[in-house]
C-alpha cells in the first residue's frame, strides 16, 4: 500500500501556499522556500539597486545587492552606468568593499587583478605565466543588465525578460509624481538609514502597502506632531485608496491632496514649515518658489510599492534585502533636491530623522511588530496570514485598475499574486 | 599632556551621572542636564562633522529631546514598552579642551542592551561639549559615534 504524501514535501510548493486573500505562514519561516525565492524571484526580475544621484561623477561607485549577490553600480569616464558582479574572475574575492565613493578602478586585494570602471580586466601582476592560457578580454567583471527610470536604477540577471519600463507599467505614472518632491530640482539621495529585523522579507514588503497599521503602531509618532500635521496623518477615514498596478506593484494613497506636489501651490504655509519658509525668504527666494519648496518638503501622500524590493514611500526610498528566512536588511534612503536651497534639504533630513531609521519615532515600532509576526508565525503546525481586508468592496479605478479603500489589503494581494506567478513558473 | 585631575574628576562624575540616569530611564532628570541650545547627535557616518547638512540617526534639539523622552515614557510605543534594560560603561575619558566657558571631553562607551532575551552591544566613541555652571555642567553637545553606525543596526528604543 502506497504511503500518503508526506506533508513536508507538499509544504515546499510555495506557489500553492498563496491563495487570493490568504498566504500560509510557512512562507515566512521555511528555509527551503527562502532559498527558492532568492532564485525564482530575485534572480528572475528587475531589482532596484540605487539612484543615479548616488553615483554622480565619473569614477563614482556604490555597492548593492541583487538578492544575496553583491554587485557594484559604477559610472565610467564616459558617464555610462554599469552594474557589475562584485567578484574577481580569478579566485573570486570581492573587488570593492566600500559602501560608496570614488575610484579609478577596482583592484582585487588578493592577487592584484585590476578592473576598469566598466568591468574590463585591465592588468594583472606577472602576466607571463598566463601566456597562452588566459585572454584578459574574456574575463571582465560579470555585467548585469540594467535599466533606469527617472533616475531609479534596476538590474537583472535575465537578458530575456521585458524591458524595465514595461515591467513598471502603471507604476511609472506614480514614479513621475514621486519625483516632484525635489521642489523643482532633480531628486537627489541625501543619505540613508540602515537597520535589520529578525523576520522574513515579505513582512516588510506587505508593510509599505498597509495603512491599517499606521494609527495603531505609530500612535507615539502621531502624538509628537502638531495638531494640523496629526490631522493629515489621520487618513483611515479619508478618501485615500489602494490601487493594484499589476506585476506586483501597487500604490497606496493616504493623503489624496498630496498626490501632485506641483498642484495647489496657493495653500497657506503649515505651522511645521513656517521656519523653513522664513529661512527661504531670508535667502531671497521668491514667494512662488517658497510655496513650491514648502509643498515639496511634505513629501508625497502615497506609498508606491514596487515588487520585489523597493518602495517610493512618501518622502524616501525603502529598500529591502533578504538575508535569510528570518533576517531582512532595510535601507531608508533620504531624498532632497540637487542644487536645492540648503534649508530645504536640511528640513528634508530632519523630517526623515524624525520618523525613519533605527532611532526614528516610527521605524522601531514597525520593527517590533514585524519581529512579533515572525515569532508568531512559528505558533501551531498550520495557519494562515490574512490579506483579505477590503476584498468585498473592490472597484475599478480611473486608470482601469482594481482598487480598494486606503486600509484595504489590495496591494498585498497584488504583490502575492506576482510572487505566486514567479514561484510557480519556475517550478514547472 | 598636562594633568588636570580636578577637572577630569568633575567631568567623569558628570558623564557617569548622565550614564546612570539613562540606564535607569530617569529621562526627565536627563532633560535637565542640557543647555537650551544643546544638540544630541548620533551620526550615520562617524567621520562626519557637518551634522546639520548631513543625515544623522538622531539630531535632537530641545524640542526633539523632549518628544523623544515623551515617546519613550508615553506607553504608546510598542517598541519602547518592549525595551529591556541597558547597562553602559564609560571610560577612557580625555579632556580635549579645558576652557573656562567650554570643556570638551572624549570618551569610550560600551552599551549593552537586553532585548527580547538577546544581548546586543553598542560600542561608541563619544564627545561632550560641556558648559561649566554653578555646581557642574550643562551639555551643549553630545555626539555618539557608534562603531557600527554605517552597518545595519537593530532598532533603538532607549537613549545612548
Amino acid at each position: 500500500m502506497s504511503e500518503l504524501i508526506k506533508l513536508h514535501n507538499v509544504s515546499l510548493k510555495a506557489a500553492d501556499m498563496v491563495e487570493e486573500g490568504r498566504v500560509h505562514k510557512a512562507l515566512y519561516s521555511d528555509p527551503a522556500i527562502f532559498e527558492q525565492e532568492l532564485d525564482k524571484v530575485f534572480n528572475h526580475t528587475w531589482v532596484f539597486i540605487g539612484h543615479e544621484s548616488e553615483v554622480p561623477e565619473a569614477g563614482s561607485y556604490k555597492t548593492a545587492w541583487v538578492g544575496r549577490q553583491p554587485v557594484i553600480l559604477s559610472r565610467d569616464r564616459k558617464m555610462n552606468l554599469h552594474v557589475l558582479q562584485n567578484r574577481c574572475r580569478h579566485r573570486g574575492a570581492t573587488v570593492c568593499e566600500g559602501r560608496k565613493g570614488k575610484t579609478k578602478s577596482f583592484t582585487c586585494p588578493y592577487h592584484g587583478w585590476g578592473y576598469a570602471l566598466d568591468g574590463e580586466l585591465r592588468a594583472l601582476p606577472k602576466p607571463e605565466e598566463y601566456e597562452g592560457v588566459l585572454d584578459k578580454a574574456e574575463l571582465p567583471l560579470m555585467r548585469l543588465r540594467h535599466e533606469s527610470y527617472r533616475g531609479m536604477v534596476f538590474a537583472t540577471f535575465r537578458d530575456d525578460i521585458e524591458p524595465l519600463e514595461s515591467f513598471l507599467g502603471g507604476a511609472k505614472k506614480w514614479i513621475d509624481l514621486f519625483m516632484k518632491q525635489g521642489g523643482g530640482y532633480p531628486v537627489k539621495v541625501l543619505g540613508e538609514h540602515r537597520f535589520n529585523f529578525p523576520g522574513n522579507w515579505k513582512i516588510q514588503l506587505e508593510n509599505t502597502t498597509d495603512a491599517y497599521h499606521f494609527p495603531i503602531i505609530h500612535k507615539s509618532f502621531v502624538s509628537s506632531l502638531d495638531d494640523a500635521t496629526a490631522d493629515i496623518f489621520d487618513f483611515l477615514h479619508g478618501d485615500g485608496f489602494v490601487e493594484d498596478l499589476g506585476n506586483g506593484h501597487s500604490v497606496m494613497v493616504m493623503i489624496p491632496e498630496l498626490i501632485d506636489l506641483e498642484a495647489d501651490l496657493d495653500q497657506p504655509i503649515p505651522e511645521r514649515f513656517s521656519e523653513l519658509a522664513v529661512a527661504l525668504r531670508e535667502e531671497g527666494r521668491s514667494e512662488e518658489e517658497v510655496k513650491r519648496l514648502v509643498r515639496a518638503a511634505h513629501g508625497t501622500g502615497f506609498n508606491l510599492n514596487l515588487f520585489p524590493n523597493v518602495s517610493c514611500s512618501m518622502a524616501f526610498f525603502r529598500v529591502l534585502r533578504p538575508v535569510s528566512v528570518n533576517e531582512t536588511e532595510i535601507q531608508h534612503v533620504a531624498l532632497g533636491g540637487e542644487g536645492a536651497p540648503l534649508p530645504f534639504n536640511r528640513k528634508r533630513m530632519r523630517l526623515h530623522e524624525h520618523f525613519q531609521g533605527p532611532m526614528g519615532f516610527g521605524t522601531p515600532d514597525d520593527g517590533e511588530a514585524w519581529e512579533r509576526v515572525q515569532k508568531g508565525s512559528l505558533a501551531g503546525t498550520d495557519g494562515w496570514i490574512l490579506v483579505n481586508r477590503g476584498m468585498g468592496k473592490l472597484r475599478q479605478s480611473a486608470d482601469g485598475n482594481v482598487a480598494g479603500a486606503v486600509c484595504s489589503e489590495t496591494g498585498m494581494r497584488g504583490a502575492y499574486r506576482q510572487y505566486k506567478k514567479m514561484m510557480a513558473a519556475a517550478e514547472e | 599632556m598636562t594633568s588636570n585631575t580636578e577637572l577630569l574628576n568633575k567631568v567623569a562624575e558628570f558623564i557617569w551621572y548622565e550614564a546612570d540616569l539613562l540606564d535607569h530611564k530617569e529621562y526627565q532628570d536627563w532633560l535637565g542636564l542640557w543647555s537650551a541650545a544643546g544638540l544630541y547627535i548620533v551620526p550615520t557616518d562617524i567621520h562626519e562633522t557637518d551634522y546639520l547638512n548631513t543625515l544623522n540617526l538622531a539630531l535632537d534639539d530641545a524640542d526633539m529631546r523632549r518628544m523623544r523622552v515623551a515617546r519613550l515614557e508615553s506607553g504608546e510605543s510598542v517598541s519602547a514598552d518592549a525595551a529591556g534594560n541597558t547597562v553602559r560603561m564609560v571610560s577612557r575619558i580625555r579632556l580635549l579642551e579645558a576652557g573656562e566657558e567650554l570643556v570638551i571631553a572624549r570618551c569610550a562607551m560600551t552599551l549593552n542592551e537586553l532585548r527580547h532575551g538577546k544581548l546586543i552591544t553598542y560600542p561608541a566613541d563619544m564627545e561632550y561639549h560641556l558648559l561649566p555652571v554653578e555646581g557642574g555642567f550643562r551639555i551643549e553637545r553630545k555626539v555618539v559615534r557608534l562603531l557600527h553606525a554605517e552597518g545595519f543596526l537593530r532598532t533603538v528604543s532607549f537613549i545612548f
